[in-house]
């Protein structure tokens, strides 16, 4: 112990002497610790964003979609025919054990009417179910209930933005608001969720009983009056994913009476699946950043490596004389391994301020998310650490295998 | 008078090339504890890979060399270290002191490879500069100290882990005659109070004079030695100086 702080004391004493080489030399791994640091920041921000953005959509949720028909030989998009209907989702939360809600809902455009202020957004009719799966919490007021359903009453659950153009920052809450001519109470603000994975404002949407939404709003389709447009479905758990999607795939073919060898007249999509895809490419960007930014350390350490052999060189009289007053070969290998590692571990405390700095200033001025992991900052250290060790372990070793008679006479 | 340094067939080859070059041919020495030995010759006759040989800083090709009852011919690398730090104190033509560096923390120097606590140290750095009449000058740098002085701090540093012999390779080619009494005064009396064997090479027969036993090399042998019945004593060839306005000839 006693020996590696006299070493310290040494080292730090050699450093002083050459300030200036000092820090140039450190400087190397300054920018390249704090490029770790950043680039690590941005990316891990990326993917939290990203992360955020998929719990927003709600958790194990696959969308059963009315699949393509053909009728006659000419096949119709997607949604183009309503194949899918409300007793469908009763009887896949019936009968499918793998999944634990289904809400069925219909969608359409509308325009909204408040006092003299008027919105055009998306109304959604469908089920208190519907509220659990998407994982909405409420603002203010409460979400209505199955009677409310059952009764097709006219009562509306607001997204934030629409709350915010049609009643600026007053309490909505209680207040009527015309939809297609009919009056509805509104009884609960959702929550804001802020953008989907794909883009959209998940908060400029009205929520209401999908009979009401039926009858009052976007009409019936006269086919099927029990026709949906989707079914939201939530598995029991993350790992029953593919589980549910094949017993409702399953349930829904025998349901619509479709034979072997046939094509599905619905499709189902697991929305977790496709955001996760997402979720991975940042990640892998991420790794990406911080491997172009290790690069930086590399070259950082060769730096430290260059001028420590220029430093032992420089130095070899001195090193003479000590062995020649009594060091052994370790005490020399620890003094300039010593100061290597001095040198790198100082560099990178100084990086990694820089790296916090830089992050939080990209942050702040490209606004994106950037965040810096305490494992992040540690891993940083200890690499710093090691590239020090690393580079600085040959120069070390150069010296303590001097030959002391020609150290001591070298001119 | 028991022998500190016994050497015997001593033999060293360098090879250059395909041609090995004999630098010392058989040669057996002792040299007993508290002598004074000159060590004399030309330029590649040997004298410098001898000390190189006593310094335990290279190694014999044959023969054995005795330190202080340690056969060291044939140690280790760090084992020589070890024998370097505790019984062998070095002076050098060019002083080798440490830039930058306090006189103090430049004596200290071989006792940063030892278990010695810093307190201690401290107190014998401080002890070693009084002994050579640098008291007051510890937190001078080499820079900040005249030819004289830096070699006195070196002879500081080589009495600091108070070895049984010092051995000086031309001790007084890189100062001025006044200076060169001087040191050759502070030899003569770690000599005689202390009983350190003192080994000098020298170019200088003057400097010769003042040693208790000369050995003249030529030829990678040794050609003289002869004891000198009554070296002379530069304490007292310093009195007879004139003064001088020099500040370190009032010193001491």
């Amino acid at each position: 112990m006693n020996k590696l702080l006299v070493s310290v004391k040494i080292a730090l004493r050699a450093l002083r002497v050459n300030r200036t080489r000092s820090a140039l030399t450190m400087l190397g791994i300054v920018i390249g610790v704090a490029a770790v640091i950043a680039m690590v920041g941005v990316g891990t921000g990326a993917t939290a964003r990203i992360q955020a953005q998929i719990q927003s959509i709600g958790s194990n949720l696959i969308v059963v979609l009315p699949g393509s028909i053909s009728s006659n030989g000419v096949r119709l998009g997607s949604g183009a025919v309503a194949t899918l209907t409300e007793d469908d989702a009763k009887a896949i939360a019936a009968e499918c054990p793998s999944v634990s809600a289904v809400a069925p809902s219909v969608r359409g455009g509308v325009q909204v009417v408040y006092g003299s202020s008027n919105w055009a957004t998306t109304v959604q009719g469908v089920t208190p179910d519907y509220m659990t799966i998407r994982d909405y919490t409420m603002l203010s007021g409460e979400f209505f209930t199955n009677q409310d359903v059952d009764a097709a009453a006219k009562v509306a659950v607001l997204g934030e933005t629409v709350v915010q153009n049609l009643f600026g920052n007053s309490d909505p809450t209680g207040q009527v608001a015309i939809i297609k001519n009919v009056p509805f109470t509104v009884v609960g603000v959702l929550t804001p969720k802020g953008q989907s994975p794909s883009g959209q404002d998940q908060d400029d949407i009205i929520l209401l009983p999908i009979s009401t939404a039926k009858q009052k709003v976007l009409g019936t389709n006269k086919a099927n009056a029990k026709a949906v447009s989707t079914l939201m479905v939530q598995a029991s758990a993350p790992g029953a994913m593919n589980q549910a999607q094949q017993e409702m795939e399953a349930l829904l073919r025998e349901r619509h009476r479709i034979q072997a060898g046939q094509d599905d007249d619905f499709t189902v999509r697991n929305l977790t699946e496709v955001f996760a895809a997402q979720e991975s490419s940042a990640q892998v960007m991420s790794i990406l950043l911080g491997a172009i930014a290790s690069v930086s350390l590399v070259v950082g350490g060769i730096g430290i490596m260059n001028i420590m052999l220029v430093s032992v060189t420089e130095r070899t009289r001195e090193i003479g004389l000590r062995q020649a007053v009594g060091a052994k070969t370790r005490d020399i290998l620890s003094q300039f391994l010593v100061e290597a590692v001095t040198l790198s571990l100082l560099g990178g405390m100084i990086g990694i301020v820089i790296g916090l700095a830089a992050s939080a200033l990209i942050s702040h001025f490209a606004q994106w998310s950037t965040q810096v992991s305490p494992l992040s900052i540690l891993l940083a250290f200890v690499f710093s650490a090691l590239v020090g060790v690393f580079f600085g372990y040959y120069p070390a070793r150069k010296a303590a295998f001097l030959d002391p008679i020609e150290a001591l006479r070298y001119e | 008078m028991a022998a500190v340094i016994e050497i015997k067939d001593l033999v060293k080859d360098y090879s250059l090339g395909a041609v090995p070059v004999h630098v010392l041919k058989n040669i057996s020495l002792k040299v007993g504890r508290g002598e004074f030995v000159a060590i004399m010759g030309p330029s590649g006759s040997g004298k410098s890979t001898l000390m190189n040989i006593l310094g335990c800083l290279d190694k014999p090709t044959s023969g054995t060399y005795t330190l202080d009852g340690i056969s060291v011919g044939q140690l280790s690398r760090d084992e020589l270290a070890e024998i370097r730090n505790k019984k062998i104190g070095f002076v050098f033509q060019q002083f080798n002191l440490l830039a930058r560096t306090s006189a103090s923390e430049n004596v200290e120097l071989p006792l940063m490879y030892t278990e010695i606590a810093a307190a201690e140290r401290h107190d014998r750095a401080a002890k070693a500069l009084v002994a050579v009449g640098l008291a007051g000058r510890e937190a001078h740098q080499p820079s900040q100290l005249s030819g004289g002085q830096q070699q006195r701090v070196a002879i500081a540093r080589a009495l600091v882990n108070q070895p049984r012999i010092i051995l000086a390779d031309e001790p007084t080619g890189a100062v001025d005659s006044r200076t060169s009494l001087e040191i050759l005064a502070i030899f003569q009396r770690l000599n005689r109070e202390e009983g350190i064997t003192m080994i000098v090479v020298t170019h200088d027969p003057d400097v010769a004079t003042y040693a208790s036993r000369n050995i003249h090399f030529k030829d990678g042998k040794i050609r003289l030695d002869e004891m000198m019945a009554h070296p002379r004593d530069a304490q007292k060839d310093l009195d007879a100086l004139p003064a001088e306005a020099e500040p370190e000839a009032v010193l001491v």
